[in-house]
């Protein structure tokens, strides 16, 4: 016999309220990361030098911009879900746990907010 | 509310299942390639954050890039770029082999092990592709 609710078993959440979202948005993520890491890598490659002038015109094309927000968007989601799992795993102590969580979050929350500004002004210059 | 069960330890001698990675487990092609994985992830946050630091002085204007710009080209710079495109195609191959996990799919040892050699000379051959593109 169980315990749970009619209601409890079938919104599926458990005691933590949150049910597999950080499993299955890290799913997500990383499906949506398979086209995006290809196109990264292999504009990356083709372009013809590092230069500052050479970068910026490759950033500033509408199409390049628009993946490029998605990329950083994806791939910055997808790292704080997997940063929090090996802080969990791995830190023990309440403390400490709380404020490595808390250093990644804010981290990661500042590089995807910067990154995406950096192309959209080059984008839009 | 003190009863003899509260007064231990609440972990003590409670059987654990080891880590992997110690003297319990012998070393398995495997469980290498599950620890690289996390490696080379926290390894990609790292160059995530490398990557925003460039896009930001690119954006930022020329005196900015021609800061970063020659450690780039530097041998330390080349040798970080080399190991961040691997450690994102390792991750990438290994990454479906994930998810094809997640759909129930490969869980048997000798299916697991054959991708698992599949994703090892996966990620050296796209990286050689990868260096050989930046050539032509």
């Amino acid at each position: 016999m169980s315990y749970r609710s009619p209601l409890g078993r079938a919104r599926g959440l458990g005691s933590a309220k949150e049910g597999t979202h950080h499993f299955w948005v890290q799913r997500v993520t990383a499906v949506a990361l398979i086209p995006l890491v290809l196109w990264f890598v292999y504009s990356l490659a083709q372009l013809p030098s590092g230069s500052y002038e050479v970068v910026r015109w490759w950033v500033h094309a509408p199409s390049v911009a628009v993946t490029l927000v998605l990329f950083i968007a994806c791939a910055l989601y997808h790292s704080v879900l997997g940063v929090q799992v090996v802080i969990e795993d791995y830190i023990a102590a309440d403390g400490t746990k709380i404020v490595a969580l808390l250093l990644s979050k804010f981290v990661h929350a500042i590089a995807a907010v910067a990154g995406i500004f950096a192309v959209l002004k080059i984008a839009l210059a | 509310m003190s009863t003899p069960a509260s007064s231990k330890p609440a972990n003590a001698a409670r059987p654990l299942s080891p880590f992997m990675i110690g003297p319990y487990y012998k070393p398995q092609m495997t469980s290498m390639l599950s620890i690289t994985h996390r490696l080379t992830g926290l390894g990609l946050s790292f160059g995530a954050l490398l990557l925003v630091v460039w896009l930001s002085c690119l954006a930022s204007g020329p005196e900015c890039y021609a800061l970063i710009a020659p450690h780039l080209a530097a041998w330390y710079g080349k040798l970080l770029i080399f190991a961040f495109t691997w450690s994102l195609l390792y991750h990438f191959c290994n990454g479906i082999r994930h998810l094809m996990w997640d759909l129930g799919k490969g869980l048997d040892m000798p299916t697991a092990e054959k991708t698992g050699y599949a994703v090892i000379f996966a990620s050296l051959g796209l990286t050689a592709g990868v260096f050989v593109l930046t050539l032509v």
